[in-house]
């Protein structure tokens, strides 16, 4: 399975990302910058965390209007698989590929720690290697983490199985509505969330329990 | 030609910043505050053109980018 990470000015954690995939796919990872229009001819996109343009306006508002996010919406309409992690989720969002939005933490501080995850939803190829009901370390760094839907998309959403990860065991750090940490489009190739599982897939990141979500990826894509 | 965008956040999103400047108003002695909404006002300079187009204009700003509408409300005012 190829992979691509698209770069934004202001990305900072997209090394951190290209080295986990290329870590656990043994492939090399194509990397794209945002002012091109097309994608490389890969099986997954990846749109990395970090502050692009400076958190100006929205979290993720002005990338999600890049030129390269046309090809990225081409390419979620197809059924190729998208995921955004932190500011590519709030990406994702912005440019109308998963419900909701993500707003200003509750607490208003900057959060950056562990809080453990509960794996929701294991019926996208994201996630369908790993257990459901699992609770898994993950590290969290984000200032705008607050997840956002109105009741009806809420619902739908629930109904529909898209919170692929919540906040278990009271770690909630944002005051994400029903703790969600993730979420999936309603065909469940495009993800979003915004804990950092690439963060803990070395032994020198103090642990491995990020990489069963790659693993998964790439068994199943 | 000039125009003012105001974007709010919907009624029932929460507004934890506004919470806070309504707490350090209280902080500062004034009372008989009900609640504090934060915001954002976008001046826009546009070439002249017809106000009504100029309008149509910039409800698609809003929609595309100036406001994310799953959250936030705008206005627009041509001055």
């Amino acid at each position: 399975m190829k992979s691509a990470v698209i770069l934004f000015p202001g990305s900072n954690r997209d090394r951190d990302m290209i080295k986990a995939l290329e870590m656990i796919s043994g492939k090399p990872v194509a990397t794209v910058w945002h002012t091109e229009t097309s994608l490389p001819d890969v099986d997954l996109i990846v749109l990395p965390g970090g502050f692009s343009y400076g958190d100006y306006l929205r979290s993720g508002a002005i990338a999600a209007r890049s030129p390269i996010m046309g090809a990225v919406k081409e390419a979620a309409a197809q059924g190729r698989h998208v995921m955004g992690v932190c500011n590519g989720f709030q990406m994702l969002t912005e440019a109308g590929l998963l419900p909701g939005a993500l707003m200003r933490n509750a607490s208003l501080h900057f959060v950056c720690k562990e809080v453990k995850l509960l794996t929701a939803n294991t019926n996208t190829a994201f996630t369908r290697s790993m257990e459901k009901g699992a609770v898994w370390r993950c590290p969290v760094a984000h200032h705008d983490g607050n997840y956002f839907a109105d009741a009806e998309t809420l619902k739908k959403i629930e109904d529909n199985g898209q919170v692929a990860f919540r906040y278990a065991e009271g770690t909630n750090p944002n005051g994400s509505i029903n703790d969600i940490a993730g979420v999936t489009n309603e065909a469940g190739n495009v993800l979003g969330m915004m804990p950092h599982p690439e963060n803990l897939v070395e032994d020198l990141h103090g642990g491995l329990q990020g990489r069963a979500l790659f693993e998964s990826a790439f068994a199943n894509i | 030609m000039k125009a003012r965008v105001t974007v709010t956040l919907k009624n029932g999103v929460l507004d934890p910043q506004g919470k806070a400047i309504e707490g350090s108003l209280g902080a500062l002695g004034f009372e008989g505050i009900a609640g504090v909404r934060q915001g954002k006002v976008f001046d826009l300079e546009l070439s002249d053109r017809d106000a009504e187009a100029a309008k149509a204009d910039i409800e698609a700003m809003c929609e595309k980018l100036l406001a994310n509408t799953v959250i936030e409300n705008y206005a627009i005012e041509i001055l």
